[in-house]
């Protein structure tokens, strides 16, 4: 398999990322209880860790970018994905997503917007404002795979990708925040505001992988 | 002859079509995905959602029935934001009927129509304990087959 070829040759020893990848810390974010604990399941049969909040300000808090310390501050709490409801009171999916994908240092977690209406103008919308992926509900297990599966082919990029790319960062000015989260990936473009890393990064691997 | 098991298993499977689209409508296939996420280490898992989802019910069709009461007064986007919370729970639990009955209701609200908005909520108050009756039979079944020794058929939606 091409893929994990590549990453075999790129992973330090003692890393295989295929195999031996750590669980998904997810972050689901919805209003509705009934919600709340379906996709709370979901992601723990599909192996995930998952802590839940009701609501877009109570995600920032946990994140701590509502200037204050954050939960997920604490290393083993380190949040892989967000998940979040589209409609929901106060701040909206919508703003949730834009506030993380202004920070610096959380830019870089794959957001995945759910909701109940499928319009098509929202869904341009989130994706051109860099979300990963947008679920239509109800919300079913073969969904929660497939944006696991997603997020982890783009994690296991990431870190191939690194290595390549640190020897390009030498003497270049990529991200001046010093507060960039370890995880970040070789950005040296500046236009990647306007598309989301993980869309280019999938278009790479989809040339290695059809394993799909 | 026909054991126990035998008889409660063929119930539980009759019951449980007669639940479907095909037949009286009161669950659809989600109903179906939220048993795939029921295992033995989350054995009540499809019980304690319904019983989240009943509690919704309650406390929705209170808030829906104070907005509806302020005579001359009502705030039919409050009324209809409580329809849209509904809506949302309904289907992901697999509650057809009472789903249905949302878009109905939702379309009252935004039209503002007062009668409309008052026989919805009635109705959607009969459907949600109609379900809620249906799948304690459906629970007291399922309970009655492991005390008699026998396991739960798996019935698709």
């Amino acid at each position: 398999m091409a893929v994990g070829e590549v990453m075999r040759m790129e992973v330090p020893t003692g890393g295989d990322l295929t195999v031996s990848s750590p669980d998904l810390h997810v972050l689901a974010v919805d209003d509705s209880i009934v919600d709340r604990k379906v996709i709370e399941r979901l992601l723990r049969i599909s192996s995930c860790k998952v802590t839940t909040v009701e609501s877009g300000t109570r995600a920032l808090q946990y994140l701590g970018l509502d200037g204050n310390t954050g939960a997920s501050d604490l290393k083993d709490l380190k949040v892989n994905l967000i998940v979040t409801d589209y409609s929901m009171p106060g701040l909206t999916g919508y703003d949730l997503l834009k506030k993380i994908k202004e920070s610096s240092t959380f830019r870089e977690i794959p957001v995945v917007i759910m909701s109940s209406e499928n319009i098509l103008t929202r869904i341009e919308q989130c994706l051109k404002e860099g979300a990963e992926d947008f679920l239509l509900k109800p919300v079913k297990l073969a969904d929660v795979k497939r944006i696991k599966q997603l997020i982890m082919r783009n994690e296991a990029e990431d870190h191939k990708t690194l290595s390549h790319s640190n020897k390009r960062k030498l003497g270049e000015d990529v991200d001046a925040s010093p507060s960039s989260s370890s995880s970040s990936s070789s950005h040296d473009d500046s236009s990647v505001k306007d598309f989301p890393s993980s869309k280019r990064m999938k278009s790479e691997s989809d040339i290695f992988s059809p394993f799909i | 002859m026909d054991t126990l098991v035998a008889q409660l298993q063929r119930q539980f499977r009759d019951y449980t079509i007669s639940l479907s689209p095909g037949f009286f409508g009161f669950l659809d296939d989600q109903f179906t995905e939220l048993k795939k996420l029921q295992d033995e280490c989350s054995p009540d898992f499809v019980a304690e959602v319904v019983s989240l989802f009943f509690e919704d019910c309650e406390k929705l069709i209170g808030n829906m029935a104070r907005a509806l009461d302020q005579t001359g007064n009502v705030d039919f986007s409050l009324v209809g934001s409580s329809v849209h919370q509904l809506k949302g729970s309904s289907s992901s639990v697999g509650a057809k009927r009472v789903k249905g009955l949302c878009v109905t209701f939702k379309e009252c609200c935004d039209s503002q129509n007062f009668e409309g908005c008052v026989r919805c909520l009635q109705q959607v108050d009969i459907e949600y304990k109609s379900l809620k009756a249906k799948l304690q039979d459906l629970f007291n079944l399922e309970q009655q087959i492991v005390q008699a020794g026998g396991r739960i058929p798996q019935v698709d939606i």
